[in-house]
């Protein structure tokens, strides 16, 4: 099969490689229908994240044909499902508290070590995203084994357009989450940090679960506009001071509850960020956080904050202070997907949710390698690349 | 046992090797003087893994280093193990005691390439499952430098304990064991 493979810093390749197969009861092979390139596959595309080799398949937002099953799967072959980015068993003790992200056995036993030392503690899998989660091949290609068939994957209604229901695999529930970790209260105001698809999601969760205003901060002009839409104020933070802005539009308070949805790619030229991007390349410090420290210090006293977006190591200067002296509260964590998918699903059958305007760009598989360069160099107006395997590549 | 413990961690996370010697041999059969310990939570009845446990023929299915094991008769088995350098090391193990759906201690006969002895307990963890511990003394083959190459090509007994009882619960919750292969020839690829 074709599939998009990571071979170093802003090197990714199309390569012919084997077909999967199913290797345990409970799996599923899936046929690619469509596929999406992540935000934080931008981190993997700029070598942010470790344990990364030669020829591993990427992507992790991808549904498809059920086209093989193990014994133990529950699909049938041609029904079509999404699958979440998370691989998790539906039987371990985290799982039974629908803490999906924190399976125990999604996790190959020999790969658990890596997060054992890092985290303490070892976390589910992830789909086509470092050998540190597990190794897994990712769903940017034409097919894709798919363990524990039986508890991820959500099977659509036919009838309903790929697009419509795609970012059921990780950006919705993960904008959906951020906003439900920021423990929403009606008449609330509500910051966000980034505009990206997850900013973009929380900001309409954000309403959906009572906001009274959303103020979302970018510096890409055509991604505000896309949260304005959605009723969100602005602040383009080129244009405007975000610290000052904040206070000033909640009368001297601060937002009760700041969602930082940048993560460890964050932009913009301030101090801490230049410092966090020299030790980032010297390997002193993995991690550039300024919008988490804007968060801490923006929100209001006794405030939430909501951290969707990705770190994967060590920052300083985390303003420990602010946080206990405010009495903060910090909800984050890799989404819990299937948890989320199926009242979502409703959501967006019965026409709550619609995330198709989030699609700039739809190419085949064969021209992934164009979309995430295309990707990483033109955020503004690139909001999201779609890849389909059954498209013709473009000459 | 000492006659006084300085807290309730158990004596595998001892930073004092003596307070180790002073206690092992009130733990298990003195086989040895290197001790390895490990918990794991597994969402399983106690009974239902020690059943699964005390069936030496179901071990190698999660052990990945046992070559194989021949049950010889209710008490007695022969282990075949995997040893740095395509080399494998070979005892006959006899249960020295057992409490059904509790715990299983064990030790080698003489003659075993590697003496040791050790004990898995099952102890039951309400809504959680059960917690399972094994404790193993050995000694290793060349002492240290036995060790230190071992644990260059990862078959060091506290790396390959920890990850055969992630298998164990694998297998005991899920029915499987993971592999992030694509293929069935990739992961023989990697042992190659």
């Amino acid at each position: 099969m074709r599939a998009l493979a990571w071979h170093g810093k802003h090197d990714v390749r199309v390569d012919t490689v084997d077909d999967p197969e199913i290797l345990n009861p409970r799996d599923a092979i899936i046929k690619v229908t469509a596929t999406a390139i992540c935000g934080s596959d931008l981190h993997l595309y700029d070598g942010f994240i470790p344990t990364m080799q030669k020829g591993d398949i990427l992507g992790h937002e991808f549904m498809g044909e059920v086209v093989e099953t193990g014994p133990g799967s529950t699909l049938k072959k041609g029904q079509r499902v999404v699958v979440p980015f998370t691989i998790a068993c539906g039987n371990c003790y985290h799982c039974g508290k629908h803490q999906y992200s924190a399976c125990d056995n999604g996790l190959p036993a020999d790969n658990q070590d890596i997060a054992q030392e890092l985290y303490g503690q070892p976390m589910s899998g992830l789909f086509g995203y470092s050998h540190m989660t597990g190794g897994y091949a990712g769903g940017q290609a034409e097919y894709v084994r798919v363990p524990f068939s039986d508890v991820g994957p959500i099977v659509i209604p036919d009838g309903v357009e790929d697009e419509k229901v795609l970012f059921l695999s990780d950006i919705l529930p993960t904008g959906w989450m951020a906003a439900e970790n920021a423990q929403i209260e009606p008449g609330d105001i509500v910051a966000v940090w980034g505009c990206g698809p997850v900013g973009l999601f929380a900001v309409q969760s954000a309403f959906l679960m009572g906001a009274d205003r959303v103020i979302a901060i970018d510096h890409f002009p055509h991604r505000l506009e896309l949260a304005r839409k959605f009723g969100a104020e602005t602040i383009n933070f080129e244009e405007s001071k975000t610290y000052e802005a904040l206070m000033e539009m909640t009368g001297g308070i601060g937002p009760d509850a700041c969602i930082d949805a940048v993560g460890l790619e964050a932009h913009g030229f301030f101090v801490d960020n230049v410092w966090d991007q020299i030790k980032a390349s010297t390997f002193l410090g993995t991690d550039r956080a300024h919008s988490i420290r804007q968060a801490i210090i923006a929100c209001r006293k006794g405030g939430r904050v909501s951290m969707p977006a990705v770190y994967g190591g060590f920052i300083d200067k985390f303003p420990l202070g602010a946080f206990m002296e405010k009495g903060l509260t910090l909800k984050t964590g890799q989404t819990h997907v299937q948890h989320y998918m199926p009242a979502l699903l409703e959501a967006i059958l019965d026409g709550e949710i619609d995330t198709t305007f989030l699609i700039s760009h739809r190419m085949a598989l064969e021209d992934a390698p164009r979309g995430y360069k295309m990707f990483h160099d033109r955020q503004n107006e690139v909001t999201k690349v779609v890849l389909k395997p059954d498209l013709a590549a473009a000459a | 046992m000492p006659d006084q413990l300085a807290d309730d961690a158990p004596l595998t996370t001892a930073r004092d090797r003596r307070a180790v010697d002073d206690a092992t041999a009130a733990l298990v059969e003195d086989k040895g003087d290197t001790l390895v310990g490990r918990a794991v939570t597994i969402n399983r009845r106690a009974d239902e893994l020690f059943a699964y446990f005390r069936d030496f023929a179901n071990l190698p299915s999660f052990m990945d280093s046992v070559e194989r094991i021949e049950v010889l008769d209710s008490r007695r088995s022969h282990w075949v193990v995997k040893a740095p350098g395509g080399r494998t090391v070979e005892w006959t193990s006899v249960i020295t005691e057992e409490a059904p759906g509790s715990f299983i201690a064990w030790a080698s006969e003489e003659g075993a390439d590697v003496p040791n002895s050790g004990r898995v307990d099952f102890r039951p963890a309400g809504d959680r499952g059960t917690v399972v511990t094994a404790t193993i003394l050995y000694d290793p083959p060349a002492g240290m430098i036995g060790r230190l190459v071992a644990k260059l090509f990862q078959r060091e007994p506290a790396i390959q304990a920890r990850r055969d009882l992630r298998r164990f619960k694998q297998l005991m919750e899920t029915g499987e064991i993971a592999t992030a292969a694509r293929t069935r020839k990739q992961p023989e690829e990697e042992k190659a």
